[in-house]
């Protein structure tokens, strides 16, 4: 397959992922302007920081008046989700020079990493299947930045009486939509919400990262004892 | 500063993401921890949820009759129901909008 056309598929099997993707980039243009950011800002966060749940932490904490240590751990904590698609992707793109994995990366979000790992398995001894995650990827991040600055057009014609920040907890729900079911799932999710109400006047706003690990400590203990069974 | 740490951010996720391309190996996370990351957004996610939904602007809890704690439990149940991640926002929006607005 030429390179093209491996980017084309990429592109094309990205489509139907778009529609969940550009209202979470409007509602992220938004937000950032609701809380008070100026539109360069709130789109630089769409350019440089490019993660949905990284932004809104980041405009939410900000504008609460957290520190910047606590604002740059809870965008570490929120990401290294990120961590977990390490173990399945880097044995498919190890043969990559260094420049190809340095620039992929920057295009590796939710999205992009789901498509290609199911993508890479089913071709293996394609050569040129990172052209596939460079098409998703790169699909995915035009469509955010497209939405973030419809959205940050948005922030500053819709009134505020819409509460339309009350987006940001019910955007964050459905993405645990997939969790509802499970039970071990519910008891973190549980946990940390109600910590965090109970921590929520601490110093620093540092709520959001004591209830995570907390919640995280239990995670861990459910992970144990499902290990023991096994 | 707001600046310095927009950049800060992004140099974290950039980070984040490469290690996932170039530095971890399969075997450098074990199984156990692969499956204590697959926790992660049901740890962190909910501490964003909660005080948005059940706190008012001054930090006091709401009644449990506000518009958004009716929302966010009919979203939930859609969600439960669902399993769609659209259908969850849009659930919890129209609700919300037809409690402040209609009733």
């Amino acid at each position: 397959m030429k390179n093209s056309k491996v980017f084309t598929k990429g592109v094309l099997e990205v489509l139907p992922l778009l529609i969940p993707v550009a209202p979470f980039g409007i509602i992220i243009g938004v937000i950032g302007i609701e809380l008070g950011f100026s539109p360069l800002m709130v789109y630089a966060t769409s350019l440089i920081v490019f993660s949905g749940s990284a932004q809104i932490v980041f405009f939410q904490l900000i504008s609460g008046g957290a520190s910047p240590f606590v604002t740059l751990t809870s965008v570490g904590v929120t990401n290294s989700r990120h961590l977990l698609y390490g173990a399945v992707l880097s044995e498919h793109l190890e043969g990559l020079s260094s420049a190809w994995k340095i620039f992929l990366s920057y295009f590796l979000v939710d999205q992009s990493f789901a498509l290609s790992n199911r993508f890479f398995k089913e071709n293996r001894s394609l050569k040129n299947k990172h052209y596939y995650l460079f098409g998703s990827g790169f699909t995915l991040w035009v469509t955010w930045q497209i939405s973030s600055l419809i959205g940050i057009f948005l922030g500053s014609i819709v009134p505020q009486e819409l509460g339309l920040s009350f987006a940001i907890p019910v955007t964050f729900l459905s993405l645990l939509v997939h969790e509802f079911r499970k039970f071990d799932h519910l008891l973190v999710i549980f946990i940390s919400g109600l910590l965090a109400i109970l921590f929520y006047e601490i110093p620093f706003k540092a709520y959001i990262i004591v209830a995570s690990l907390v919640a995280l400590l239990v995670a861990l203990i459910i992970t144990n004892i499902k290990f023991k069974k096994k | 500063m707001n600046w310095i740490l927009v950049f800060i951010s992004g140099l974290i996720t950039y980070f984040l993401r490469y290690s996932m391309v170039s530095l971890i190996k399969k075997d450098m996370l074990s199984e156990r921890t692969r499956s204590l990351l697959g926790y992660v957004p049901s740890a962190v996610f909910p501490a964003l949820i909660f005080p948005a939904v059940f706190l008012d602007n001054q930090g006091f809890l709401v009644q449990y009759y506000d518009p958004k704690v009716i929302a966010i439990s009919i979203a939930f149940l859609i969600g439960i129901i669902t399993k769609n991640l659209i259908i969850t926002i849009l659930s919890g929006l129209i609700s919300f909008w037809t409690i402040l607005f209609l009733l």
